[in-house]
């Protein structure tokens, strides 16, 4: 058995009040699949439960109600979190309930969905949550029978002594009195019951019957509805005519706040009606307007000057360079990219005297918080924060400009008001995944060897663009990598798997591109890499070798790579956001088209706690990586975005997924998260896979828009 | 603004709004059936699908003056206890991500298998084109749809 942490008062707190039960208006929250029949209501089990700590409630009915923290956006968390805490608690599934937390810094760390972070921060603290009170119930179960504790046992929610059973109902008022232990015992990962099982999504029942579950579900009395015309980039409000607008039938005002002009009215039509009818007049606000054209010779310029900052250098990358036989150089560049996730931002916002009530889909609540307190010049403390379900949120739901523009309409119009935003005010509003351009050099001397490796990555706002101790670092003596950001007015934002989303793309295709100069097969030109950063490490190494190439050889099994006929594979491994995936995707030309038959994808991300749930975690980051590397383009002319809505930005489709195959190595190790390591790989064993079938190099995204692409239609478009 | 009468999920309803005004806003802002999502307003995702008579349509392109005396079906009112064999099998799927485009997947699932409750594969990926699901549920609605099917027959 693990030796348990030692408890975080904090989360262990034992908190008087029952489960906040006034607060779960109109949602049905049972577990969809439980096969018993509801002789209790949700709601009152919610009432009666007894709280343990900041995770869990028992009811007298015998039924858990399980609390997840963090914003739900897709990523199965809501279902996953409580898993862990039912585990180590030992009870049967089907009595969980699950409840959405809001947001409390006192009773919670981390409540922010990013990073694909959750997971490895709350692992210990979520089975931690779980024995804790189990050893509760066995100590009162110890007490009642007056057995020693070292007798019981405990399976599906009943403590258990010989032919004695008590189930943890019974125990609940008892054991939630006694003292909250220090130190308890985990299970050993064999003995898990839960954790491995394909769990259901919890929301299953309610998003399959139109619950009300999103932000923009969100209606409250007297609440007035409310759109904003936002500046281009660049650019500053300079007037206003408004009154045309204004007398659009359910527009109640037009106000101005921060270069912004707000339509605020009793419906959403009327005001998408009205802010058509506005008369507003923009002026730049120093420097010139910025279009697609600027900042392709922007990035050239970046390249060229030479003043890119060293994040990284191994050895003496001058030396390698100017001693090689041959020198391999190619660049790389990606567009701007919207979020744009089904669901488009939105807030709910009732600024009062001297309290604020926010509600709505953020993946940061806290920063929610901070930023109403800060506008309203009121103790965060007096912010709360009710998280809804997200229709999605890809990291645009980081920020909280949203919340803000909410915050401060709410705090003018002195009103509860809900800010929604259109479609085409998040396809043009910014907060994007940046433009980026990469330049790979690579040195191999005489005899074919690879020498030194040179990367500079230059972008719009994209900070480092680079990740310097990514594979290969570590594994070739001389190298160097660098990077510079150009200081755009055109926002950007993380975007999910944050500059590995290209990077990973085009530092998996370069590699290939080295690999056919050396004459070496690309799989075997990887593992060779590992060797030599195995047996010699060069600098710092930032990955697990082993971890690694576990990937790559379970890969290399699972796809049959290098012994199919009649279909070209591509490969493509990395390591983001603590997990591995290794990738091969088979393409074929058929009468002039490219088709992307299938693609292979095997991830290590420890322990998998929701088979369910990690395989489509899996195919969905590998759809996004390939739908955007293929289709999607941001362009601007004069700071406006070209495209608007999904008519011209484009999405993946049903018809242009291929078949995928995930597989996962299961190897006991602490989990990591999954919302993010899977897209990184893929468009990079497209491309591969594209350039073996077709002897076409694709270097930029989208892929549609490439030379190399021309007549090759990948994807069957429909 | 002008009275419409509008027959939705075997309810009726008098609504007062602009006659350029799209079911959609009728359903979510005027009659509290939220369960019809926006997400592009231009017809082109598929998530506020709703079905007219028994035809899958979307709602944020019809205004409501079109509608006359149609009969309107959206998710809330698919089935009674949200066991329709569309909905049925999605849990069996579990096909959601973030779940919000769903809604209309399962609206256009089910009008297509009423009109074909035996759908090749190749006509499920048709008739399921035109609605997006940003987080890339495809492998599993299809799947669904197919399983959706055989519990139909």
């Amino acid at each position: 058995m693990n030796k348990g942490l030692k408890s975080n008062r904090r989360e262990f707190l034992k908190i008087a009040a029952t489960a906040g039960g006034g607060l779960l208006i109109g949602f049905n929250w049972s577990a969809c699949d439980s096969p018993k029949m509801n002789v209790i209501s949700d709601q009152e089990i919610y009432d009666e439960a007894i709280n343990y700590n900041s995770f869990l409630s028992i009811s007298p009915s015998n039924h858990v109600v399980i609390f997840s923290p963090n914003p739900e956006l897709g990523q199965n968390i809501k279902t996953s979190f409580p898993m862990i805490v039912a585990e180590e608690l030992d009870v049967d599934w089907a009595n969980v309930r699950v409840q959405q937390a809001f947001l409390d810094t006192e009773k919670y760390d981390r409540q922010v969905t990013g990073g694909s972070g959750a997971m490895p921060h709350s692992w210990q603290r979520l089975r931690q949550a779980g024995a804790t009170a189990r050893q509760m119930l066995m100590a009162a179960a110890a007490k009642r029978l007056n057995v020693p504790i070292s007798e019981l046992k405990t399976d599906k929610g009943n403590v258990i002594h010989g032919s004695k059973k008590l189930n943890y109902g019974e125990l609940a008022n008892e054991a939630a009195t006694l003292t909250v232990p220090e130190e308890v015992e985990l299970k050993n990962v064999k003995d898990f019951k839960i954790i491995g099982t394909a769990v259901k999504n919890v929301d299953n029942a309610a998003m399959f019957t139109g619950q009300p579950l999103y932000g923009l579900d969100v209606y409250r009395d007297n609440m007035l509805h409310a759109m904003i015309q936002r500046p281009p980039f660049g650019m500053k409000l300079k007037s206003v005519d408004a009154d045309e607008a204004k007398k659009v039938n359910g527009v109640k005002e037009v106000v101005t706040f921060k270069d912004n002009v707000a339509v605020v009215g009793t419906g959403t039509w009327p005001l998408m009606k009205a802010r058509k009818l506005l008369k507003i007049a923009y002026e730049p606000i120093d420097k010139a307007l910025e279009s697609t054209a600027f900042h392709n010779n922007k990035f050239d310029e970046m390249l060229n000057s030479g003043a890119a900052e060293v994040k990284r250098k191994d050895g003496d990358v001058n030396t390698a360079f100017k001693n090689a036989a041959r020198i391999i150089k190619s660049e790389y560049q990606c567009p701007f990219l919207s979020h744009s996730p089904m669901e488009p931002m939105n807030f709910f916002a009732n600024v009062k005297e001297d309290s604020v009530e926010l509600i709505g889909p953020t993946q940061t609540p806290d920063r929610a918080r901070s930023a109403a307190a800060e506008i309203c010049g009121i103790a965060p403390e007096k912010v709360s924060v009710e998280l809804t379900r997200l229709g999605g949120g890809f990291g645009r739901r980081l920020r909280a400009d949203f919340v803000e523009e909410a915050v401060e309409l709410s705090k003018m119009l002195k009103a509860p008001v809900k800010l929604t935003w259109s479609r085409e005010d998040d396809i043009t509003g910014g907060a994007y995944r940046p433009a980026v351009k990469y330049r790979f050099e690579a040195a191999l001397n005489s005899k074919d060897e690879l020498i030194g490796y040179k990367l500079t990555g230059v972008g719009m706002n994209s900070g480092n663009s680079t990740r310097e101790n990514n594979f290969p670092a570590g594994a070739i003596e001389n190298l160097e990598i660098k990077s510079m950001a150009f200081d755009s007015p055109i926002t950007t934002n993380a975007w999910r798997a944050p500059i590995t989303n290209f990077l990973a793309f085009a530092e998996q295709s370069f590699l290939d591109e080295v690999a056919e100069a050396m004459g070496k097969d690309p799989v075997a030109f990887r593992l060779e890499l590992l060797d030599k950063a195995k047996a010699k490490p060069v600098g710092e190494i930032h990955y697990d070798i082993d971890r690694m190439r576990g990937v790559i050889t379970t890969a290399v099994e699972k796809s049959g790579w290098g012994k199919k006929q009649g279909v070209s594979q591509g490969f493509s491994v990395y390591f983001s956001h603590r997990s591995y995936v290794a990738q091969v995707a088979e393409a074929r030309i058929v009468d002039g088209k490219a088709i992307l038959d299938k693609i292979y994808a095997i991830t290590d991300c420890g322990i998998v706690i929701n088979p369910t749930g990690a395989d489509q975690q899996v195919r969905g980051g590998m759809l996004d990586g390939m739908g955007h590397a293929m289709f999607a383009n941001l362009t601007f002319t004069d700071g406006i975005a070209d495209q608007k809505n999904f008519d011209t930005y484009r999405l993946i489709r049903m018809k242009e997924i291929p078949e995928i195959e995930t597989h996962f190595i299961d190897n006991g190790i602490d989990p990591t998260g999954l919302g993010e390591p899977a897209l990184p790989p893929t468009g990079g064993a497209i491309a591969n896979a594209i350039y073996k079938a077709s002897g076409r190099r694709l270097r930029n995204q989208p892929f549609s828009n490439e030379e190399a692409m021309k007549n090759l239609n990948l994807g069957n478009p429909a | 603004m002008a009275n419409y009468k509008l027959k939705v999920n075997n309810k009726n309803f008098e609504v007062d709004v602009d006659s350029d005004t799209p079911l959609l806003w009728v359903l979510r802002d005027n009659l509290g059936l939220i369960g019809t999502k926006y997400s592009c307003g231009i017809s082109q995702c598929g998530a506020c699908t709703v079905h007219l008579n028994d035809e899958a349509v979307r709602s944020c392109g019809l205004p409501v003056s079109s509608i006359g005396d149609a009969k309107i079906t959206t998710i809330e009112g698919l089935s009674a206890n949200g066991d329709h064999p569309v909905q049925e099998a999605w849990k069996e799927v579990d096909v959601a991500q973030c779940g919000y485009c769903q809604a209309g997947q399962i609206m256009t699932a089910a009008a297509m298998l009423k009109k074909n409750p035996s759908p090749s594969e190749e006509e499920v990926i048709d008739g399921m084109n035109a609605n997006l699901c940003r987080c890339g549920t495809y492998h599993r609605i299809k799947e669904a749809v197919l399983l959706a099917s055989a519990k139909i027959k």
